[in-house]
């Protein structure tokens, strides 16, 4: 049976987070009344002009530069003309001869089905800014749609790859890895649900060894990481399924239906993308001064790929741990930040990824609402690791104090959870469980010398889990040996 | 028209794209037109313009850019005034899904 192939490029969509609109002075604050941010130029009157925001500007730039680009000098808008009532012109301002920014890359590391940690280099064609469309809603008992046009003008970025893909792994770490770096630069929010991070997949199949590309499908309406990977499987299966039956893939749009797990064709018109793309004679030409494009260079933060070389030299910590504190910034900021309180990175580090990972997920908040701060985190790792308190308890008590935001030391004073070492009270505990289990002291002195764990469980039960374990295992071995 | 470039069909594309209905008078007679206009473009291309850099825009002057600033100079009731259609929040068009 013939082997294929599977070939995704991808193209972001990711909304800036200037303060107004790519070509007007209208506000871009989401949430607002219907129509409220619309002004004469983003709602298509006659006669207006459109004026370049210098921020997307730079903020296009700036990712070209994270992302390994040439950006170019000279770079010109142009009309993309399709009719819709979300798009009151009847084109959308883009960029297509061009862009601001084209040529880059971005190394990638991930892992492939069977865990095997991967890298590798994909290409990004080219980064252009344009403007977005605004919201219809449709109405069938009143025959009408009504059309909101606050997101019209917003400003987006573009960022196409090119289809150097091969698998829903590669594609989700390349997705995830823009994402990151977006969030490092702020200057965008990289909300997939709310939409501010939209993804396309590209995606066609081929017989292995074939050069030339397959027939693809464009897919669209994916809001999560989750789904990129879903929808990437059931598409494959669907054309290698067609190919198999002697049918035709159709080059088209497809959408996702989440609910279903499945693609549906969106029933497009034959002329849908026939754009008839022109230079657009309303915006003058971009030329970018050297000494802006030096400015912004300088001012480029630290960006996820050197953070993570940074996090394993100074911290001495695994690239696995590395990746994973560094790949989102709050994380990685608080991180660094419990470590200006307790400077133990690989024991803080496992907290992070553990229980305190676990904790944010299952909370909804962003880290920026979290109620239980930096310094919150470093006592209790302190605690734990000077036996103030056994690791156990530790962890039985994080739901509550991260939740609440509480001062781990004042917690554990309150409700007398410090850890026992006292001797001759843990002599008592341990004596009493000796005394309440005299077959399993029977057996160990037999040679099951596994039960000491056992007789662990059994103390710890006995002191509410406070008993200082190096302690108690110590007693036992010698009173039973 | 010895140089026919452009046909009728064609014209009935792009009008159609352009939401614009013509007649098929019309039809013939703006095909007429633009490959009148076509055939110029083949006289322009005979000039090598190999070393010429592409002109977008007959406009000399580049980059202009405004500050993100924020302005508002209209209220919501005075845009929608100027639709066929609102409900005094969202514009109103026929029904297209």
């Amino acid at each position: 049976m013939v082997q294929f192939e599977t070939v995704i490029g991808l193209e972001v969509h990711a909304q800036l987070k200037t303060n107004t609109k790519i070509f007007c002075g209208c506000s871009t604050q989401f949430g607002k009344e219907p129509n409220e941010n619309v002004c004469e130029v983003c709602s298509g009157m006659p006669g207006v002009l459109p004026v370049l925001n210098e921020k997307v500007m730079e903020y296009a730039a700036k990712m070209g530069l994270a992302t390994n680009c040439i950006i170019n000098k000279k770079s010109i808008f142009a009309r993309k003309n399709y009719f819709y009532p979300d798009l009151p012109k009847g084109y959308q301002i883009s960029q297509f001869e061009l862009p601001i920014c084209e040529h880059g890359h971005l190394n990638i590391s991930y892992e492939d089905k069977s865990g095997e940690p991967c890298k590798k280099r994909i290409g990004v064609t080219r980064i252009h800014m344009e403007e977005d469309a605004g919201k219809n809603i449709h109405s069938v008992a009143e025959n009408a749609s009504f059309v909101d046009l606050n997101r019209t003008g917003v400003p987006l970025i573009e960022i196409v790859s090119e289809p150097d893909m091969r698998n829903a792994e590669e594609a989700v770490a390349y997705l995830k890895s823009l994402r990151s770096i977006l969030l490092y630069l702020d200057i965008c929010d990289g909300n997939l649900e709310e939409g501010s991070f939209r993804c396309d997949v590209n995606i066609s199949v081929r017989p292995f060894g074939q050069e030339e590309f397959g027939t693809r499908a464009e897919l669209k309406n994916i809001n999560s990481f989750r789904n990129v990977h879903k929808a990437i499987h059931y598409e494959v299966a669907r054309q290698i399924d067609l190919i198999e039956d002697g049918e035709k893939i159709i080059q088209e749009t497809r959408l996702y239906d989440a609910d279903k797990g499945t693609t549906h064709s969106m029933r497009g018109k034959a002329d849908a993308h026939d754009y008839r793309y022109f230079p657009d004679p309303d915006l003058v030409p971009l030329v970018i001064a050297d000494e802006w494009l030096a400015e912004w260079q300088a001012a480029q933060p630290e960006l996820p790929a050197e953070r993570k070389v940074r996090f394993e030299e100074d911290f001495k910590i695994s690239e696995d741990d590395a990746d994973f504190l560094t790949a989102e910034k709050d994380i990685a900021d608080y991180y660094e930040a419990v470590l200006d309180s307790y400077n133990e990175p690989k024991k803080v580090a496992n907290w992070i990824k553990g229980d305190f990972m676990k904790e944010l997920n299952q909370s909804e908040v962003g880290l920026s609402e979290c109620k239980f701060k930096p310094e919150m985190m470093a006592t209790l790792v302190e605690m734990v690791d000077k036996d103030v308190i056994s690791n156990k308890i530790g962890k039985d008590i994080f739901n509550e104090i991260f939740t609440a935001g509480l001062d781990p030391a004042k917690f554990v004073k309150d409700k007398g959870l410090e850890q026992n070492s006292d001797s001759s009270s843990l002599e008592a505990a341990v004596d009493k469980v000796l005394a309440d289990n005299p077959n399993e002291v029977e057996a160990y002195k037999g040679g099951k010398k596994k039960l000491v764990s056992f007789f662990m469980g059994q103390v710890m039960k006995e002191t509410k889990g406070q008993a200082n374990p190096g302690i108690v295992s110590k007693m036992i071995q010698q009173k039973l040996s | 028209m010895s140089d026919v470039k452009l046909s009728t069909d064609e014209v009935a594309k792009v009008a159609s794209l352009a939401r614009l209905d013509l007649s098929d008078k019309k039809k013939e007679l703006f095909a007429g037109q633009l490959n009148n206009i076509l055939s110029y473009m083949d006289k322009l291309n005979e000039i090598d313009t190999k070393d010429v850099e592409p002109m977008f825009s007959p406009v000399e002057h580049t980059t202009v850019l405004r500050k993100d600033v924020i302005i508002k100079e209209h209220t919501r009731d005075e845009i929608l005034a100027n639709a066929p259609d609102s409900d005094g929040q969202y514009f109103v068009v026929p029904r297209i899904v």
